[in-house]
């Protein structure tokens, strides 16, 4: 994966989001992490930069690009107990402008009728919520697994 | 000023390190960073009870004596015990294992310790600040500078409300300093009591901030375990940390 770095153009903003849902076959609580939000604009790939483990996608701007261009960022793919969540934002102009889950629970008609419904609603609180500017966030020790390591990935994407 | 972030999934959680600064590009700054990372998988190497081979598994099965321990692993216990003391035993490094037997279990402070240890090495960094988030507790340094020569903006740490992981209760800005949080609303109940010899199931978490991570951690753990006299004792000998009970 090529390794861009961006340079960052102005405030930070930060969402915070919470996927909390129910399904047919049991009480769905995936909970979204600090989003930590920048504008970016791409600058030239650094010889020097740190490989992070995370495989997460990345598509955005050229190195052409205006700092106003929209770029999408998605997290690693996370294992629940309902299921495999993926988050997928959308950045432009500092602000997350677009949230979505590539991959969520549709084991069953009901599942999928639910987060049919529940996900395009959560994905816009995404983009509600950005307005607390944060940078970071302190709470209960967080593991590697999970869905938080999705949406925190998504938005450590950004930065990296 | 640009900013620029490192993740990495160390000690079974994702580590992040936010850098501030004029060159956030600089080998010397991503040579800083990488080193901080270092010290986290060195402490993960000696420290961790997932790893047979660490120093602190050979201690728990008996085929290490602490007195002949690296001396990092040393400067641990000699903390633990010191946490213990402070916090009147409501911090323990004797945690029951799966069979219920205690076992020596300092990785309730190595975080913290680890964390700092990071942190230290960041702060050398010329014309940089930094935010690094080990799991939910943040340390943040350095000293960067903004356009006209003065510190630049603290970093803003959002405290999570337990109840609602999706809202932040609390801000805390600072520019130096730790922010930690102990609570049961990531990993439910993990947190030991040790006068009682149970898990703690409550809800609600404690931060404490304060100028060290590691002692506020210490101290966040205690408070969310300890008994009702704990915020008076903390009040007393904590000089220069605040709690916030959530």
């Amino acid at each position: 994966m090529r390794r861009i770095v961006f340079a960052i153009m102005s405030t930070i903003t930060v969402v915070v989001l919470l996927f909390s849902y129910h399904t047919s076959t049991s009480s769905v609580m995936v909970v979204g992490s600090p989003v930590v939000q920048r504008p970016v604009s791409p600058g030239p790939t650094s010889p020097g930069s740190t490989s992070p483990p995370l495989s997460s996608n990345k598509s955005g701007p050229g190195p052409a690009t205006s700092k106003s261009s929209p770029a999408t960022f998605t997290g690693n793919a996370a294992d629940t107990r309902w299921g495999t969540v993926q988050v997928r934002i959308t950045v432009q102009g500092g602000k997350i402008t677009a949230s979505e889950a590539v991959q969520y629970p549709q084991n069953n008609g009901r599942d999928a009728e639910i987060n049919g419904f529940a996900l395009p609603v959560l994905a816009q609180e995404v983009v509600q919520k950005q307005s607390a500017s944060i940078d970071t966030v302190s709470g209960a020790t967080v593991t590697s697994d999970g869905y938080l390591q999705s949406l925190q990935s998504a938005i450590d994407q950004a930065h990296l | 000023m640009s900013r620029r972030a490192w993740v990495q999934q160390i000690m079974g959680m994702p580590i992040s390190i936010h850098v501030r600064g004029a060159d956030v590009d600089s080998p010397e700054l991503v040579a800083g960073v990488e080193g901080a990372f270092d010290l986290l998988r060195e402490a993960d190497r000696l420290f961790s009870t997932y790893r047979h081979d660490s120093e602190v598994s050979r201690i728990r099965r008996t085929e290490l004596d602490p007195g002949h321990a690296d001396p990092l692993v040393a400067q641990v216990i000699a903390l633990c015990d010191q946490a213990g003391e402070l916090t009147e035993g409501a911090f323990t490094d004797q945690l029951p294992d799966h069979d219920g037997v205690l076992r020596f279990d300092p990785t309730g402070l190595v975080k913290g310790w680890a964390a700092d240890r990071a942190a230290s090495l960041l702060a050398d960094l010329p014309g940089a600040s930094f935010c690094l988030n080990a799991g939910g507790d943040v340390v943040v340094g350095g000293a960067a500078v903004d356009g006209g020569g003065g510190p630049c903006a603290p970093w803003r740490v959002g405290v999570e409300d337990p109840r609602d992981r999706s809202r932040i209760a609390e801000v805390v800005e600072l520019r130096h300093g730790g922010v930690a949080t102990s609570g049961t609303a990531a990993r439910g109940a993990h947190l030991y009591d040790s006068v009682a010899g149970t898990f703690v199931d409550r809800i609600g978490s404690v931060t404490v901030v304060g100028p060290c991570l590691m002692w506020a951690d210490v101290w966040a753990t205690a408070l969310f375990v300890g008994p009702t006299s704990l915020p008076g004792l903390f009040s007393r000998v904590a000089d220069g940390y605040r709690m916030i009970s959530l």
